[in-house]
C-alpha cells in the first residue's frame, strides 16, 4: 500500500478545505470499501481525512415524518432504526440484505451512496479498465459478465453498482446533501448519478471535492414497501438482481407505484417505465408482467447475464404481487 | 512521512503505540501486542476471521486502520473470557464441536458474542419476520453469522454452539 498521511478534521468545512487543498487526497469513512481498494492498488491517496468525528452520526425524524439521515450513520444503526423499520420498510430491509453484520457496523450511509463496483476487471489493476484507467478498455464485454449490467450501460463500461441501500432511497425519492468549498448542495438522487456514456470513471454529479453530509427522505408514500434479493448464495453476496417497490391499490387499481432495480444496470435504476404503464391498471399479475416486460424492452443483454432479464421480470411481478396481497388487492 | 501514535484499549489494557498509517487493526493487535488470537484470513473482509469487538460492535479488523479507531476499546478473543471461566458462547463451541482446524474459530466466536448482543438489542436480521421479535433458531443464526466463513464446513458445530449460547 502507497503511503499516506491521516488527518481527523473537527468540522465539515475544515473536511472540505482540507480536500480542497490536496487533490491526492480521500475521505474516509467506514473504510470496507476504501482500504480494501488501496490495499489491491485501486485507490492510491497520499492523504485520508477521517470524516467520522464531524456529527453526522444521527438520524433525525422531520417534522413531516420523513427522515433527515447523517452520513455518518453506520447501515447497521440506520437499519434497525425504529421509524425506519416502521415507515420505509424496504430501506431497512435493502440495508440487513447486505453485506456481513461486521461489514455493516462499519459501513456508512455516506459511503454506500459511493460504493464502486465489485467488476472483477476493475479490481485487478494488471488488465484494462475504463472506470480505473480511462481509455483503456473494457474486457468484461468480452469476457467475464455474468453479473453486468443490462440496462443503461455503454460499450466503454458494463459494470453494475453494487449497493442494495441506494435500490432502497431511489423508490423513496431521496435526496443527497454535501457541502463544497463554496457552500451546501442538495442532489435529488435520481440526479445523483450520472449516465455511463463515455466516461465511466465519473460516476456521480457530486461536485468536486464535495463532501455528502446527509441524505433526507421525504415522507413515506401510504404504501406498503418491500426489498427483494436474489444472489447466488442465501446471505453476504452482491445482488444478481434486485427490487424496491411501494404499492398503493384503491378499488382494484393502482393507485401509486415505485420500483427501482438493483444488480441491473450502472446505476441503481428507477423503473419509471414499468411505473408508467402501471398507473391505473388492474392491480393484477397481468398487469405487472405487461409493466415488467415493458421497463425490460430495452435491455442489452450480453451472452453471460441474459438470465437477468427474466430474473428482474420474475421478482418486480413477484414483488408487486406480493405488495397487492398486503394492500388487499 | 505516516508514522502515528495511537491509543487503544485492548481487552481492558491500555496501550500507547507507535504505527504506520497503514496499519490494520488486526496488524497492529497481531504484530505489536504479541496478540494472535484473531486470525488473518482474506485480508479484504470477506471471511470473519479477524473479527473484534470495537466499542462493543463486532467488525472486520483487516479493514480497520488502526489509527482510525485512537481511543477505542477493543476486544479479542483474548479478552472474551472471564479469567479461566470461559465465556458461555467458547463453552458451547467446545461442547458442540463448533470447529475443525479452529483457524476460523476466533472470529466466530467473537462474532457470535455480538449476534447475542445484537439479538438481545431487537436487532432483526435480513430473515425476520417483519413486527415480530423472532426465535434465534438455526435461520436466524445462519443469516446473523454469514459473514464468517468455515473451510472445513463445521458449520452444523458452529450454529449448534451458537443456539446452545444463546439458550445460555
Amino acid at each position: 500500500m502507497k503511503e499516506f498521511t491521516y488527518v481527523r478534521p473537527a468540522a465539515v468545512i475544515e473536511a472540505v478545505t482540507l480536500r480542497a487543498g490536496r487533490p491526492g487526497s480521500r475521505y474516509l469513512a467506514g473504510g470496507t470499501n476504501l482500504v480494501d481498494l488501496m490495499k489491491i492498488g485501486v485507490e492510491q491517496p497520499d492523504e485520508l481525512i477521517d470524516v467520522t468525528g464531524l456529527g453526522m452520526d444521527r438520524i433525525e425524524t422531520t417534522l413531516d415524518a420523513g427522515l433527515r439521515i447523517g452520513a455518518a450513520v453506520s447501515n447497521s444503526d440506520l437499519a434497525v432504526h425504529p421509524a425506519v423499520r416502521q415507515d420505509f420498510a424496504a430501506l431497512s430491509q435493502a440495508i440487513l440484505s447486505g453485506a456481513s453484520g461486521q461489514l455493516r457496523n462499519m459501513a456508512t450511509v455516506g459511503g454506500n451512496l459511493l460504493q464502486r463496483t465489485r467488476c472483477a476487471y476493475f479490481a485487478d489493476i494488471s488488465l484494462p479498465c475504463n472506470k480505473r484507467n480511462p481509455g483503456s478498455g473494457c474486457p468484461a464485454l468480452a469476457g467475464e459478465h455474468h453479473n453486468h449490467a443490462i440496462l443503461g450501460w455503454s460499450e466503454h463500461c458494463v459494470a453494475t453498482h453494487p449497493s442494495d441501500m441506494v435500490v432502497a432511497l431511489m423508490a423513496y425519492d431521496a435526496t443527497v446533501e454535501a457541502h463544497t468549498p463554496s457552500g451546501p448542495v442538495r442532489i435529488p438522487i435520481s440526479d445523483f448519478y450520472r449516465p455511463v456514456a463515455d466516461t465511466p470513471h465519473l460516476e456521480t454529479t457530486l461536485p468536486e471535492h464535495a463532501l455528502i453530509t446527509g441524505v433526507t427522505v421525504p415522507p413515506a408514500p401510504p404504501a406498503s414497501s418491500r426489498y427483494r434479493k436474489v444472489r447466488e448464495r442465501a446471505s453476504f453476496a452482491f445482488a444478481t438482481g434486485s427490487v424496491a417497490a411501494a404499492l398503493t391499490v384503491r378499488a382494484g387499481a393502482v393507485h401509486a407505484v415505485r420500483i427501482a432495480l438493483g444488480g441491473a444496470a450502472s446505476h441503481p435504476w428507477r423503473a419509471s417505465t414499468a411505473e408508467a404503464a402501471l398507473l391505473g391498471e388492474p392491480a393484477t399479475e397481468d398487469s405487472f408482467a405487461k409493466a415488467a416486460a415493458a421497463e425490460l424492452a430495452e435491455a442489452r443483454p450480453l451472452p453471460h447475464n441474459q438470465y437477468k432479464v427474466a430474473l428482474l421480470r420474475d421478482l418486480i411481478v413477484a414483488v408487486l404481487g406480493d405488495l397487492a396481497v398486503e394492500a388487499g388487492a | 512521512m505516516g508514522r502515528v501514535e495511537v491509543t487503544l484499549t485492548v481487552n481492558g489494557v491500555r496501550h500507547a503505540i507507535d504505527v504506520d498509517t497503514r496499519m490494520s487493526l488486526l496488524d497492529t493487535v497481531r504484530e505489536r501486542l504479541a496478540l494472535t488470537g484473531s486470525k488473518k484470513g482474506c485480508d479484504q473482509g470477506q471471511c470473519g476471521a479477524c473479527t473484534m469487538l470495537v466499542d462493543g460492535r463486532r467488525v472486520v479488523s483487516c479493514l480497520q486502520l488502526a489509527i482510525a479507531a485512537d481511543g477505542r476499546e477493543v476486544t479479542t478473543i483474548e479478552g472474551i473470557a472471564d479469567r479461566d471461566r470461559l465465556h458461555p458462547v467458547q463453552q458451547a463451541f467446545v461442547d458442540l464441536d463448533g470447529y475443525q482446524c479452529g483457524y476460523c474459530t476466533p472470529g466466530q466466536i467473537c462474532s457470535a458474542v455480538a449476534v447475542l448482543q445484537e439479538y438481545s438489542d431487537g436487532w432483526p436480521s435480513a430473515v425476520t419476520a417483519a413486527d415480530e421479535p423472532a426465535a434465534l433458531d438455526e435461520v436466524e443464526i445462519r443469516e446473523r453469522m454469514s459473514g464468517n466463513l468455515c473451510r472445513c464446513g463445521a458449520y452444523a458445530g458452529i450454529v449448534a454452539a451458537v443456539g446452545r449460547a444463546a439458550e445460555a
